[in-house]
């Protein structure tokens, strides 16, 4: 009993958005269901400094290209899930009122 | 000075049934909660003694009849868990009441543990099912069809501080904070005003301003005075005029800032009278303008945007905190606050990692460019749906966060620890502690009390009416000394 109540040692006084736990027992995988798990840099951009200006200019516009055929594939896996019949489901769902 | 911040939320999903036409919504959610089992799993009554719900907070008793459910069916709707939250049936809806917390960043990691619990419910909950019907929750607050559920905020506030003084402050405060915590609507229920999209969940059922119903009229402050704690100390406001947030960054905020104007109102700190001429007209008017530029009247008779009334609370929050020494969490959902305030008004879709409404339509109109539809498209009011689905695979909230499209606040990690353990700051530990080491002798829970069913059939039932009491600091040591509920209450002297 007593490694099951195991103490979650957050470092109180430092930046709460880097928190981590630890003596984790196994954790449930909740985000295990779906395809992949990639993790995407979000608005990443900057260069590295090295190479000319033509080449900085190739490299953003590769980037651009990269992140707009990252947003079509998200949209098309949207798609994917998406229910079928949108129209007859949305019609279907009606709740009471609750509170 | 402002008492410490103790606080919660309780969130009522939406269910429905795919492919059962005779779907029946309660006995749903009954199968739902049931569905959930946690090891040690005991028969617990909720005790329902010391609530009265028909308490005014303007200090009358309304007349009306009190639900107390027989035994049974006492056990049927409700279940206490370890982590000293509730989850229950309320209604025609499954119910996740969170344990106290004690700061927004645990509320982030607490309320985000209920949409794990309910997802595993629901899984549960299928396999019982016959082939092809399916049950499927949304964490949402409207049916589009004028049907609402609620995402209630619960906050602890010194009852010395006259209700007036409370309300008068929150009525502009609530009526324009959707700006920046609104889950986002496809369409309109409001039907004198339809719209395309707006910003919040709920902003359509407000039509009134003070009053003590959450179903019928409901009010912008709600005024059930049931503090739960000690009444002669505490009141509990307990707020119904937010939206189900997905975003753990918005829900971060939500709670975060609300819980600062609180301790500003208790301390005497609002320095700006930003009174609206009409709070209920102007909740709905903020809601529909996604450009944040419409004018809105003042009691007297100024005109002042949605953002500028947030900002006279954002400039009220920054001198109130020059001279007090903040926690990290409060740090930081102050300095979050006030950039989120900066970015609307430079380019609120700029927001469109942190705040639901933003993240919803921008993923909308992405989606409706592509595939050439309008916003009265069934497809469209699906997205929207669809973002508040429990189902990791097929949410599409979930989605955008595997993909590393939303700002988190918390860990995986961390919200799977709180699935199975209450916080350690507040009475919850207590209360879930006694459920995990005693559950064959808890007899009935409410939060301020849990009692114990004893060996010679006697029942004893320990208050807990200070709610920053119970907590691993004082009673850590003596459950472990305890082996049995009978031994705790002789080592507690009773």
């Amino acid at each position: 009993m007593a490694t099951f109540i195991r103490d979650l040692k957050r470092p109180r006084g430092e930046d709460p958005g880097v928190g981590q736990v630890d003596g984790q027992a196994d954790p449930i995988p909740f985000y295990m269901a779906a395809g992949e798990q990639k993790q995407k840099s979000k608005g990443g951009g900057g260069g590295d400094g090295d190479g000319e200006k033509g080449e900085a200019g190739q490299k953003l516009a590769d980037k651009g290209e990269e992140l707009k055929e990252e947003m079509d594939e998200l949209l098309e896996e949207i798609d994917a899930v998406l229910e079928e019949n949108a129209e007859e489901f949305v019609k279907n769902y009606v709740q009471r009122g609750g509170e | 000075m402002a008492i410490p911040t103790v606080m919660g939320t309780e969130v009522e999903y939406g269910i429905m049934v795919k492919n059962d036409p005779d779907f029946d919504p309660i006995s749903s959610c009954v199968l739902i909660v049931n569905a959930y089992r946690e090891e040690p799993d005991g028969q617990i009554l909720w005790d329902y003694d010391q609530e009265n719900p028909l308490a005014d907070a303007r200090g009358f008793q309304v007349e009306g009849e009190k639900y107390t459910p027989n035994q049974q069916e006492n056990i049927a709707r409700n279940k206490t868990l370890i982590n000293g939250a509730r989850y229950y049936v309320d209604h025609a809806h499954p119910e996740y009441s969170c344990p106290e917390v004690t700061n927004a960043r645990d509320l982030v990691i607490h309320e985000k543990a209920g949409e794990r619990i309910i997802e595993v419910s629901r899984r549960e909950a299928n396999s019982l099912l016959p082939d092809g019907v399916q049950m499927l929750i949304y964490k949402n607050n409207s049916d589009r069809k004028g049907n609402s559920y609620g995402c209630h905020e619960n906050y602890l506030m010194d009852r010395r501080t006259p209700f007036k003084k409370v309300v008068e402050p929150l009525l502009p405060f609530f009526s324009t904070r959707q700006i920046w915590c609104g889950a986002g609507k496809v369409g309109s229920e409001s039907r004198n005003h339809p719209c395309d999209y707006q910003l919040s969940q709920r902003a359509d059922f407000f039509e009134t301003e003070v009053a003590l119903d959450t179903m019928v009229k409901r009010p912008i402050v709600n005024t059930r005075d049931e503090p739960h704690a000690d009444r002669e100390k505490y009141r509990r406001l307990h707020v119904i005029v937010g939206d189900s947030n997905m975003s753990e960054y918005t829900i971060y905020l939500r709670n975060g800032v609300t819980a600062l104007i609180l301790s500003m109102i208790e301390d005497g700190a609002i320095s700006q009278d930003l009174t609206l001429r009409d709070p209920v007209r102007t909740i709905r008017e903020v809601s529909h303008d996604l450009s944040l530029k419409h004018e809105l009247t003042m009691d007297d008779g100024t005109t002042r945007t949605a953002l500028q009334i947030q900002e006279g609370f954002l400039e009220m929050a920054l001198a109130y905190t020059s001279s007090r020494s903040l926690d990290a969490v409060q740090k930081d959902v102050l300095q979050k606050w006030q950039e989120v305030i900066e970015t609307l008004g430079r380019d609120p879709m700029e927001l469109d990692s942190k705040i639901d409404w933003v993240i919803k339509k921008r993923l909308i109109e992405r989606f409706m460019s592509r595939k050439n539809l309008d916003w009265g498209d069934a497809k469209v009011q699906m997205l929207d749906l669809q973002y508040h689905d429990s189902r990791p695979e097929k949410g599409l909230y979930y989605l955008l966060e595997r993909q590393g499209r939303v700002e988190r606040i918390v860990t995986d990690e961390e919200i799977e620890h709180a699935v199975y353990n209450p916080p350690r700051d507040t009475r919850a530990f207590f209360r879930g502690e006694c459920l995990r080491r005693y559950p064959g002798e808890v007899f009935g829970v409410n939060w301020d009390s849990i009692s114990f069913g004893l060996e010679d059939e006697s029942i004893k039932r320990i208050m807990m009416s200070e709610p920053l009491k119970g907590t691993s600091e004082f009673v850590e040591e003596l459950l472990e000394r305890s082996e049995t509920a009978a031994a705790l209450l002789e080592n507690m002297g009773s």
